[in-house]
C-alpha cells in the first residue's frame, strides 16, 4: 500500500513535500463517504422539515369550512389555526408546569451531587439518577395512571377546597384527577435526569480556585455555592432548564395516557377534559385518520417541530456562548 | 473543622472586646442526624398515638420538623451564616431524597405488578385470539418486533453516525463542521412523534398513504438515533490520543487506514458502549412506532410488509384496553405491567452489558 517514493531527503522544502503526497484511493473514497454521512444528516434534518412542510400543505389549502366538514373530529366550524391554538397552550402549559417543579429540584440534585454527597459516593448517585432517564416514557406513563395518580387525588382535592379562590386550583377536582397538573408531574419526573445532568456538568466546572478562594475568605458551603458556583453556572442552568423544556413539550407518550383531552384556553390545573398537549394528540387521533385528517395532524406537528426547534436552538446557542467564556481558569 | 474558641469566654471581656462576638459554638458532627433520627421519632410516635401511622407522611413532616430544629439549634448556637447552610444543606439532601422517590416507586411498582404475569407463558405467546378478559395471552409478537426494528434501525444509523463522527473529529473543524455539530445537537431535541410523522410521510409519498411497516419505524428510530451515536462516538474518538495517530502516520500508514486500524480499534470498547446506550434510549420509544408500524395480535416476522407489534405500544394497547369485562378483570393492566417489567429488564441489561464493556474492554488510560 504503502508506496514510498523518494525517501524524503530534505532537499526540497517541507511545504512543496506536502502537496506531492500521493492521495491514495482508499483516503479518497473514506473521506468522501465521511463527509457524505455528516451532508447526510444535514439532508435529513432538512427532510424532516421538507415532508412535514409537504404532507401538511393539504391541510393548511384547504378551504376552513370544507376542512371541518371533512375531518370530522375537527369540530363545528374551527379553523386549522382554531385547532392548533389551544394545542399549542396545552403543550407549553403542561412544559412549563414540568419546568416549575423539576429544574430547582434538579438544580439541588445537581448541587448535592456535585458539592455535598460524599466523593465516593457522588458517582454512584449520578448513575441512579442517569437511571430515571433509561425508563422508557410508556412505562412513565403506565406508573403515573396506575400509581401516581390515586396518591394524587387526597392533595389535589385539598388544593381544590383550600386554595380554590385561585383560578388555577379551582375546582372541582378530578377524581381520577386525569389532569395537566399531573401530566405536568410525571413529565417534571422525565425531564428531571437532563436537567441533572447538564448543570451538575456546568458546576462540577467552577474553578476550584475560585472556591477555594471564598472558602479562605470565611464562606460558609452555601455561602460559598451562592457566591462562587452558581454565578458561574447560571446560563449553564438556564439552557439545561431550556433542554429540559424542550424535551417536555415533545413527550407524547405520558401526556396521552394520564391526561384527558380537551380543546379549551382553560388554566383550570385540576380539572381533567380542558387542555391537551400536541404530541399525545397526534399519538392518539393518529391511528384512527385517514386523508384530510392525517394532514391536519401533520400539520400540528410541524408546529410541534418548530417549537422544539426554536427552543433547542436557543439553549444550544447559550450554551455555545458561553463556552468562549468559560476559559474563567 | 478548626475550632476557635476563647479560652476563657465572657469573663475575659474588657470594654474593647465587647462588640460583636468574633467566636460562636459549634455543634458536634452528628447534630444533623440525631436532630433527624429524632425528629422521626417524634412525629412517627405522634402519628401512632393518633392511630393513623402512615410512612411518606412522617417522613415528610420529619424532614420539615429536622429543618426547623437544625434552624433554631444552629442559629442559637453558631449564628445565622451556620444556620442558613445547614437549612441549603437539608435542601439538597431532601432534593435528592425527593429525585428518588419516583424512581424507586416506579421500580417497585413494576417489578410487583409485572412478576404477576412475568414467566415463560408471557414471553413465548401471543395475543392471537385472545379477548375479553381470557386468562391467556403474552408478548412474544411484541418481542419479536422490538428486536427486528431496533436491530434494523441501529443498522442504518451505527454507520451513519459513526461515519459522521470520524468526519468531525478526524477531517478537522470546517464551517460544514461547525453546521454538523450544530444541526445534531439540534437534532437531539427532534420530539419523537415529529420522527415518526417524518417517516411516515417519507414513506407515504412513495408507497400511498396509510402504509404501515415495521422498516417506516425503523426509520423513524434511526432518526432519534442518529445523533446520539454521532455525540458518543465523537467523544470517543477525541480520547484517542494523538500520538497513536502521528506514530501511525510516521510509519507511512495512510490516513485512512490510520482511522480504521488504529483510531477506531482503539475507540471500539467506547463507541460499543456508546451504540448500546443510544439503543437502551429509543427501545423504549413507544409515539413514532404507534403511528408508524401500528399494532398487531399475532407475530410478524417481516420488517417489510404489514403492522407489527413492539413492545412499547404493547404496553400503550394493553393499558389503553383498561378493565376487562369478565374474567380476570385486570388481565389487561396485569399484561402492560409485565410487558413493562420486560422492558425494563431489557434496557437495565443494555445498560449493565454497556458498562461493563466500557470497563474492561477500553484500553488502559493510567487515569483510571
Amino acid at each position: 500500500m504503502t508506496t514510498t517514493g523518494e525517501p524524503a531527503t530534505s532537499t526540497t522544502p517541507p511545504a512543496k513535500q506536502r502537496t506531492r503526497t500521493p492521495q491514495r484511493p482508499g483516503d479518497i473514497v473514506f473521506s468522501f463517504s465521511a463527509k457524505a454521512a455528516g451532508v447526510l444528516i444535514l439532508i435529513i434534518l432538512a427532510a424532516v422539515a421538507a415532508f412535514l412542510v409537504a404532507q401538511a400543505w393539504p391541510a393548511i389549502q384547504t378551504d376552513s369550512t370544507e376542512l371541518s366538514e371533512r375531518v370530522h373530529w375537527l369540530g363545528q366550524g374551527r379553523t386549522l389555526l382554531g385547532y392548533v391554538g389551544p394545542l399549542v397552550f396545552g403543550t407549553v402549559l403542561a412544559a412549563l408546569i414540568a419546568l416549575l417543579i423539576a429544574t430547582p429540584v434538579a438544580i439541588g440534585v445537581a448541587l448535592f451531587i456535585s458539592h455535598y454527597a460524599p466523593r465516593r459516593l457522588a458517582t454512584s448517585f449520578g448513575y441512579v439518577i442517569d437511571l430515571l432517564a433509561a425508563i422508557p416514557s410508556v412505562v412513565y406513563g403506565l406508573w403515573g395512571a396506575l400509581w401516581l395518580m390515586p396518591k394524587l387525588f387526597p392533595a389535589f382535592q385539598w388544593l381544590a377546597d383550600n386554595l380554590g379562590f385561585i383560578p388555577l386550583f379551582a375546582g372541582p377536582a378530578g377524581d381520577p384527577p386525569r389532569t395537566i397538573l399531573t401530566a405536568g408531574i410525571v413529565l417534571a419526573v422525565m425531564i428531571l435526569p437532563i436537567i441533572t445532568a447538564v448543570s451538575r456538568e456546568v458546576f462540577l466546572q467552577t474553578p476550584t480556585l475560585h472556591e477555594e478562594a471564598s472558602l479562605a475568605l470565611g464562606a460558609t458551603r452555601w455561602e460559598m455555592i451562592r457566591m462562587a458556583v452558581l454565578p458561574f453556572a447560571r446560563s449553564g442552568v438556564i439552557s439545561a432548564a431550556m433542554l429540559g423544556l424542550g424535551r417536555a413539550l415533545g413527550e407524547t407518550m405520558a401526556v396521552a395516557m394520564v391526561l384527558s383531552p380537551g380543546l379549551a384556553y382553560s388554566i383550570f390545573l385540576l380539572q381533567p377534559g380542558q387542555q391537551q398537549n400536541i404530541a399525545a394528540n397526534i399519538a392518539l387521533k393518529f391511528p384512527e385518520s385517514s386523508g384530510l385528517g392525517v394532514n391536519v395532524l401533520i400539520f400540528t406537528g410541524l408546529v410541534l417541530f418548530l417549537i422544539t426547534l426554536l427552543v433547542n436552538m436557543l439553549a444550544r446557542w447559550i450554551v455555545s456562548r458561553r463556552a468562549e467564556f468559560s476559559g474563567a481558569n | 473543622m478548626t475550632r476557635v474558641q476563647t479560652p476563657h469566654g465572657e469573663s475575659a471581656d474588657t470594654a474593647s472586646l465587647r462588640g460583636p462576638k468574633l467566636s460562636h459554638g459549634k455543634l458536634p458532627r452528628f447534630t444533623p442526624l440525631a436532630v433527624f433520627a429524632g425528629s422521626l421519632v417524634a412525629v412517627g410516635a405522634l402519628f401512632a398515638l393518633l392511630g393513623s401511622f402512615s410512612v411518606p407522611l412522617t417522613v415528610f413532616l420529619g424532614v420539615i420538623l429536622h429543618a426547623v430544629v437544625l434552624l433554631v439549634l444552629t442559629q442559637v448556637v453558631e449564628g445565622r451564616r451556620a444556620a442558613i447552610d445547614r437549612l441549603a444543606t437539608t435542601a439538597m439532601y431532601s432534593a435528592f431524597g425527593l429525585a428518588l422517590i419516583p424512581l424507586v416507586s416506579l421500580l417497585w411498582t413494576a417489578v410487583q405488578e409485572g412478576l404477576e404475569r412475568f414467566d415463560g407463558y408471557f414471553l413465548s405467546y401471543t395475543m392471537r385470539g385472545v379477548f375479553g378478559g381470557m386468562d391467556a395471552g403474552g408478548a412474544y409478537h411484541a418481542i419479536i418486533g422490538t428486536v427486528e426494528i431496533t436491530l434494523f434501525a441501529t443498522l442504518i444509523s451505527v454507520p451513519i453516525g459513526l461515519l459522521t463522527a470520524v468526519y468531525l473529529v478526524e477531517y478537522g473543524p470546517s464551517r460544514l463542521g461547525r453546521a454538523i455539530t450544530f444541526f445534531v445537537d439540534v437534532m437531539t431535541g427532534i420530539p419523537s412523534i415529529v420522527a415518526g410523522l417524518f417517516a411516515y410521510a417519507l414513506f407515504a409519498l412513495f408507497l400511498g398513504p396509510g402504509v404501515r411497516m415495521g422498516v417506516v419505524g425503523s426509520v423513524a428510530l434511526a432518526v432519534l438515533m442518529i445523533p446520539v451515536v454521532v455525540r458518543a462516538s465523537e467523544e470517543m474518538l477525541k480520547l484517542v490520543p494523538n500520538e497513536l495517530r502521528e506514530a501511525a502516520y510516521a510509519l507511512g500508514v495512510p490516513k485512512w487506514l490510520t482511522i480504521v486500524k488504529v483510531v477506531l480499534r482503539t475507540a471500539a470498547a467506547g463507541i460499543v458502549t456508546g451504540v448500546m446506550l443510544s439503543i437502551a434510549r429509543v427501545i423504549g420509544e413507544t409515539a413514532p412506532l404507534l403511528i408508524t408500524v401500528g399494532v398487531a395480535d399475532s407475530v410478524n416476522y417481516n420488517l417489510f410488509d404489514g403492522r407489527m407489534m413492539t413492545l412499547p405500544v404493547y404496553v400503550f394497547r394493553q393499558y389503553s384496553q383498561g378493565l376487562a369485562p369478565n374474567g380476570v378483570t385486570t388481565i389487561n393492566y396485569d399484561r402492560a405491567w409485565a410487558a413493562a417489567l420486560t422492558l425494563i429488564i431489557i434496557v437495565m441489561l443494555l445498560f449493565a452489558v454497556a458498562r461493563l464493556v466500557s470497563r474492561f474492554f477500553s484500553p488502559k488510560t493510567g487515569r483510571r
